[in-house]
């Protein structure tokens, strides 16, 4: 699975540029898909057939990554920009970007007068080896992601975009291990997920399900003075129960518990502070949809170094698989 | 003198208060157009049958409400309180004058006379909610007659030309509204045009969101007009759009990535027909757009805006030029799109 994983999660996807990511999952999932189509935004769609006695489920893994974006380019060739989704000043000194064209960014900020204080982002620079904006080879509105090689380190696996890509390796590998399910299901790997959940919500609409599941990082509470929260890696698959843009539907969490224990899947209850996921989207599409969230527990979420653990990983696959292949009754 | 601007941005249509300049618009577009109607929210909504050589319906959007003020209360004095309708720089209001109420009552936004501010007031803002419009009544009775609460308030512009510029109120968006007259004036498209003069934008792109429901559309453009800052400021920062530089292209605002299949199709477009144009730099703000993208099942959207320097001000400034390349533009862009520009497979 590895494989997979460094192949995600290395790839090109900022936010609204996730061409180069559906090219890249499409062949992973063709075999096992009864069909699979693009729709109007970009989501890559793949419908698994059930045999008609079961409901209409949406999964929905976001297939793109934070960002920047160039908003200006110098006399001397250096470029200015700006944040796709959330990127943190903080995280950036030193970081590489690269753009669609393969072209390899450096970033640094302006001089630093006082070092316990941090840029804004418009103090920052990206230096792609240019001169002057004639002899530059990206332009302004150009998109870039981050550089960073995967590193798998015992079971701790980092990456700069496990943010989704590990929720796209756990649909793709739950694909392929559903040998039957009774349920309609649609695989949505959806775009613009960390600029406001966008793809996912015309994708619900579309689909128009009876059941949303998403699949996601959240955030642990494990590391130093860390902000109290009840999920650390290692310890299981983490059963969303609310965060700040949805409260799962208190149906599917129990579901989902029992589906856990009858499997012997270690589990995590999660309740998280800040931020949302696709299931927020699936959750008031059209007339409403019974949606959760299978999360995947992830150290340093939205810095270059997203760290989770493969026995979660694991743990979130088989769920998933334990949830698509039973009968849902809320 | 272009007209047409004149004329569109000297009618009133404070956002969810579009009647008149609704009216306007529907005169001057009636005898281009196949059917027309106003949906529940009031956005006017077209159509313009095409030759049938293509299969899409395509949405063009531009909206027609305008920043201004709502009456909210009425001092013992007869001067009146009011709120913003839309966004507003509290300075900029000071001293200018409004047309008030279906009555069009003339009233200034008082401010009081340099010669009676003490020191530290003449460095200070004055907030929205200490200003007043005074409308000249002598009491609260005798104001009361004239103008009530919930009344809205439309600022007071005469459009000018200044050589190649043009000076107005509302450019944001009769500039927009203006370029989609022109588009459903000329010969018909492949497909079916869609024209949607939509309310509500200013308060937070309510009209469109329905127009777009309704209409469900293959895909979408936005006619818009976006502030220009290109007066001299810090040392070597880009303007976010410049006037004279041609149709500003956005790319990515503070709430939408425009879908890069049409971006990259109108950039094509303007660099085969010869039309400068600049790509908006991406950050904040945000058009009809956002919702036209998300409506339904998704809708591949992009926008083209006319540069306006001041907007949100009573006085707007924007370059004939641009005006006339964004409609240039917009049209070549439609009879240029075909299916496989947003087929997905």
């Amino acid at each position: 699975m590895n494989e997979l994983i460094k192949k995600l999660v290395e790839a090109y996807g900022p936010s609204g540029f996730e061409d180069g990511m559906r090219d890249l999952i499409r062949p992973e999932i063709e075999a096992y898909a009864d069909e699979i189509s693009v729709d109007a935004l970009g989501n890559l769609i793949a419908a698994k057939n059930g045999d008609g006695s079961g409901l209409k489920v949406m999964i929905a893994a976001h297939m793109d990554e934070i960002g920047v974006m160039v908003t200006h380019i110098t006399k001397e060739g250096f470029l200015r920009f700006t944040n796709i989704g959330g990127v943190m000043p903080h995280n950036l000194m030193g970081s590489r970007v690269q753009f669609a064209n393969g072209t390899i960014g450096l970033i640094n900020s302006d001089r630093i007068e006082d070092r316990s204080k941090i840029h804004p982002l418009n103090k920052f620079y990206i230096d792609v080896g240019a001169s002057s904006p004639d002899d530059c080879p990206v332009g302004v509105g150009d998109a870039a992601g981050f550089v960073r090689p995967f590193l798998a380190q015992g079971s701790r696996l980092t990456a700069k975009t496990m943010d989704d890509r590990i929720g796209c390796v756990v649909a793709i590998e739950a694909m392929k291990r559903l040998q039957s399910t009774p349920h309609q299901v649609y695989f949505a790997f959806t775009v613009q997920e960390e600029v406001g959940v966008r793809g996912a919500m015309t994708a619900a609409n579309h689909l128009d399900a009876d059941v949303g599941i998403a699949l996601d990082v959240t955030l642990t509470g494990d590391v130093p003075e860390a902000r109290p929260m009840a999920i650390s890696l290692g310890k299981g698959a983490a059963i969303k129960v609310k965060d700040s843009g949805m409260i799962a539907h208190a149906g599917l969490v129990r579901l989902m518990k029992q589906r856990a224990d009858a499997a012997n899947i270690p589990y995590q209850l999660e309740v998280l502070d800040g931020g949302s996921t696709d299931a927020r989207s699936m959750q008031i599409a059209n007339a409403g949809t019974a949606a959760g969230c299978i999360s995947i527990p992830c150290r340093y979420v939205h810095s270059q170094s997203e760290t989770v653990d493969a026995n979660d990983v694991e743990s979130c696959i088989q769920l998933l698989v334990e949830i698509l292949q039973n009968p849902i009754e809320l | 003198m272009n007209e047409l601007l004149k004329n569109l941005t000297e009618a009133v249509g404070v956002a969810s208060n579009e009647n008149e300049i609704r009216r306007l618009i529907r005169d001057l577009i009636v005898d281009h157009v196949d059917e027309w109607h106003i949906d529940a929210m009031g956005n006017l909504l077209a159509l313009k049958k095409g030759t049938g050589a293509s299969p899409l319906r395509v949405l063009v959007d531009a909206h027609m409400d305008e920043v201004g003020l709502m009456i909210t209360d009425v001092d013992s004095n007869g001067t009146f309180k009011f709120e913003g309708v839309g966004g507003f720089n509290d300075r900029t209001l000071l001293g200018k004058v409004v047309q008030v109420g279906p009555e069009k009552i003339i009233g200034v936004i008082g401010a009081r006379p340099v010669h009676l501010l003490k020191a530290d007031q003449r460095n200070s803002v004055v907030k929205m909610d200490a200003m007043r419009i005074d409308i000249g009544a002598k009491n609260k009775d005798a104001a009361n007659g004239k103008v009530k609460v919930g009344d809205y308030a439309a600022f007071v512009t005469e459009y000018e030309e200044l050589g190649k510029t043009a000076v107005g109120k509302a450019f944001d968006n009769r500039a927009g509204c203006a370029a989609l007259i022109e588009l459903l004036r000329a010969r018909p498209y492949p497909f079916d045009l869609y024209a949607s003069f939509s309310v509500q934008e200013e308060v937070g792109l309510r009209g469109a969101q329905v127009a777009a429901y309704g209409v469900n559309p293959d895909a979408a453009f936005v006619l818009e007009c976006t502030p220009a800052y290109d007066l001299p400021n810090e040392d070597d920062v880009s303007p976010n759009v410049a006037l004279g530089k041609g149709p500003a292209i956005y790319v990515m605002d503070g709430v939408t990535i425009q879908d890069p299949r049409l971006v990259a199709h109108i950039t094509r477009t303007a660099a085969a027909n010869a039309i400068p144009f600049q790509i908006r730099q991406p950050g904040g703000g945000g058009t009809n757009t956002a919702v036209i993208q998300r409506t339904r099942g998704g809708i591949p959207a992009a926008t083209i805006a006319v540069p306006g320097r001041h907007a949100h001000t009573p006085t707007m400034m924007i370059h004939l030029d641009d005006y006339a390349n964004v409609v240039k533009l917009a049209e070549a862009a439609l009879r240029g799109l075909t299916p496989q520009i947003i087929k997905r497979n």
